[in-house]
């Protein structure tokens, strides 16, 4: 199984406050990665170390076989156009139309015809669902699970390898939350992408994850499949898998899985 | 090294395609203009086993030539094809939406939207003003609801940290007034007189109107980003449903902080004012600071500085009032800040002069 993201050692200080003290985790090609934690646990600060907008202080992150801490301009930028990131609240950028923001990437990374272009970002918007009316629209017109799609399909642009997404059903209605984990095992399926994503929701991790990093006390607590992971006795696991909720809701799962479900 | 994307082969009417390599957004752009050189012919088949990697940007370029040959009556077959990349065809194929239509807009209707929208504006502003009013008699008969904490951080913030800036705005144009002044007055030998001049206008016109302007640009417009950035992150909603009221908690902390920072501002900037002048008069026409001193205690009535200081508390009003309601009226987007504040800043000074002609208007007619 080839390594798409291999980070180790990761130690990341915000002036006093410690935030990982070595931080190590692997994300295979292909499979849909999930960081999970409580709040603080630096997650997203994690994620924004992969995508170069922080620097660890100390560690080693290599994504697609380049190490980040000594990439050249020139390599970083190609780095760039390899990932698709989806930011939390979408960022999709607020002077420009939808069908202009999926289309900005291409405009200035490829040679190819307008007409081709309109091609790409139309078949773009119709993968995420939303409909062509929505293209001509500003961010601002449109609902938080739209601005999710659309950014969604804007990450989507450069028809990436490697997609990172910053809670992505977060803000969905539980509908439109299934839906967009659906479309992720789709695009994995059928772009053969390898997902990254921050999540918090229970649906998504039981259903579409394939493996997971669980961040605890500035440290990796468990790492590994749904099974490894429950075999893991931190406070956090246990009380974020085996509580009350989940032993009703995901009986099921969790039966086969060694936890005591009544 | 020249990749290459298709190799061709023609027999009479058939044409004989054979796809390579990568057939990706990277070189898309390549592709594309290699397919426009292929040969027309009645009959193709395109073999795309050559191709490597290819994900939906070769697809569709694929396509779209299948299509257009097919438009034209051309029979065209694609063979040897994977089951991955038919799969992403036939999802290709599903997932398109139609034409995205632009809104356009024509001439008339931004004409009509922005003449709408003027009326708004005013609409808005009188409202604005409304409220404010209220706020503002709420806020004076019960004093004890007035934000203090807040009024001295703006005065801080407004007056304070703005010393600077004014006083070497006007510094500089006293000593323009009085080299401008003085190199004319020199020509009938009337030097003295440049006194009057540097002193009478600055402190009936240029002091007071400067500092409006220079605290226009700076805190009127500060006060619509910081009004506008609350709005958007719903910060004001969020006041809103707390009870606490946008207009107590915000606008008149401003207002009253500029009511009392701006007027201060504009005695220390009469006096660097003069001092500039001073400085000028002494390097162009030699007259001493004793000289200018004393000719300023003869001929500066306390009338023209009153009539200045007037002016202060209503230019302050103007620049706190428009600033705060443009602030108001940002919509939730970032550039609706930038254009709001814009319009802020020439707003107020645009406003500041207009009613500076109108004081002047007034004093005549008096006959101050």
């Amino acid at each position: 199984m080839k390594a798409v993201i291999e980070a180790s050692g990761i130690v990341t200080r915000f002036g006093e406050r410690t935030i990982h003290d070595g931080v190590s985790l692997q994300v295979h090609e292909n499979e849909i990665f999930a960081i999970l934690g409580e709040s603080g646990a630096g997650k997203s600060v994690l994620m924004k170390e992969m995508i170069m907008l922080l620097r660890p202080n100390a560690g080693k992150i290599v994504v697609l076989g380049r190490d980040l801490s000594a990439i050249s301009f020139q390599e970083a930028q190609h780095l760039r156009r390899e990932w698709g990131v989806l930011f939390q609240f979408g960022a999709l950028f607020s002077s420009l139309t939808i069908a202009e923001n999926i289309e900005v990437q291409l405009k200035e990374y490829t040679r190819l015809s307008k007409r081709m272009r309109d091609k790409l970002v139309r078949s773009k918007i119709a993968l995420v669902g939303l409909d062509a009316h929505v293209g001509a629209l500003y961010p601002s017109e449109l609902s938080g699970g739209m601005i999710k799609r659309a950014a969604l399909a804007r990450a989507l642009a450069m028809e990436p390898k490697l997609l990172f997404l910053d809670e992505p059903t977060s803000g969905l209605d539980p509908v439109g939350a299934r839906n967009f984990d659906k479309l992720i095992v789709e695009l994995r399926q059928m772009l053969g992408i390898t997902v990254v994503m921050i999540t918090h929701d229970l649906d998504s991790i039981f259903n579409i994850v394939d493996r997971m990093a669980v961040l605890a006390d500035k440290h990796v607590v468990a790492q590994g499949t749904l099974d490894e992971v429950l075999a893991s006795t931190h406070p956090f696991v246990e009380a974020f898998f085996k509580n009350e909720y989940t032993k009703e809701k995901f009986a099921d799962k969790l039966k086969g899985r060694g936890v005591d479900v009544q | 090294m020249k990749r290459e994307f298709i190799a061709w082969t023609k027999n009479r009417d058939r044409l004989e395609v054979a796809l390579l390599g990568e057939w990706t957004l990277r070189s898309a752009g390549e592709i594309e203009a290699l397919i426009q050189q292929l040969p027309k012919a009645e009959n193709i088949v395109v073999d795309v086993s050559g191709i490597t990697d290819f994900d939906s940007a070769g697809i569709l370029l694929l396509s779209e030539y299948v299509e257009q040959a097919r438009s034209r009556g051309v029979h065209i077959e694609v063979i040897n094809y994977t089951d991955a990349q038919q799969e992403l065809y036939k999802m290709l194929q599903e997932h398109m939406v139609e034409k995205i239509v632009p809104r356009k807009q024509g001439f008339f209707e931004e004409l009509g939207k922005a003449t709408v929208q003027l009326v708004r504006d005013t609409k808005d502003f009188i409202t604005f003003l409304g409220h404010l009013v209220v706020s503002f008699w709420y806020g004076i008969t019960h004093p004890k609801t007035l934000r203090y904490k807040e009024t001295v951080y703006h005065i801080y913030q407004s007056g304070f940290n703005a010393l600077v800036i004014i006083g070497m705005t006007a510094f500089l144009v006293g000593m323009v007034i009085a080299y401008q002044g003085a190199v004319q007055l020199a020509k009938f030998g009337a030097d003295i007189f440049i006194v009057d001049t540097v002193g009478i206008s600055i402190v009936r016109e240029l002091g007071p109107m400067i500092t409006a302007i220079v605290i226009a640009g700076r805190s009127g417009s500060a006060y619509t980003a910081e009004i506008g950035a609350m709005k958007i992150t719903e910060e004001i909603a969020a006041m809103r449903t707390m009870g606490f009221d946008p207009y107590n908690f915000l606008v008149l902390p401003r207002i009253f902080a500029l009511m009392i920072a701006l007027p201060l501002l504009i005695f220390f900037s009469d006096i660097i004012g003069i001092l500039g002048g001073m400085v000028a008069s002494k390097m162009v026409v030699g007259i001493s600071f004793d000289q200018f001193i004393s000719r300023l205690q003869e001929v500066l009535e306390v009338k023209h500085y009153i009539l200045g200081m007037i002016k202060g508390p209503v230019f302050a009003f103007i620049i706190a009032a428009i600033g705060c309601f443009r602030g108001f009226e940002v919509s939730d987007n970032t550039e609706s800040i930038g254009l709001q504040t814009t319009a802020s800043v020439v707003n107020a000074i645009f406003l500041v002069i207009a009613f500076d002609a109108l004081f002047s208007v007034i004093y005549t007619e008096f006959g101050l």
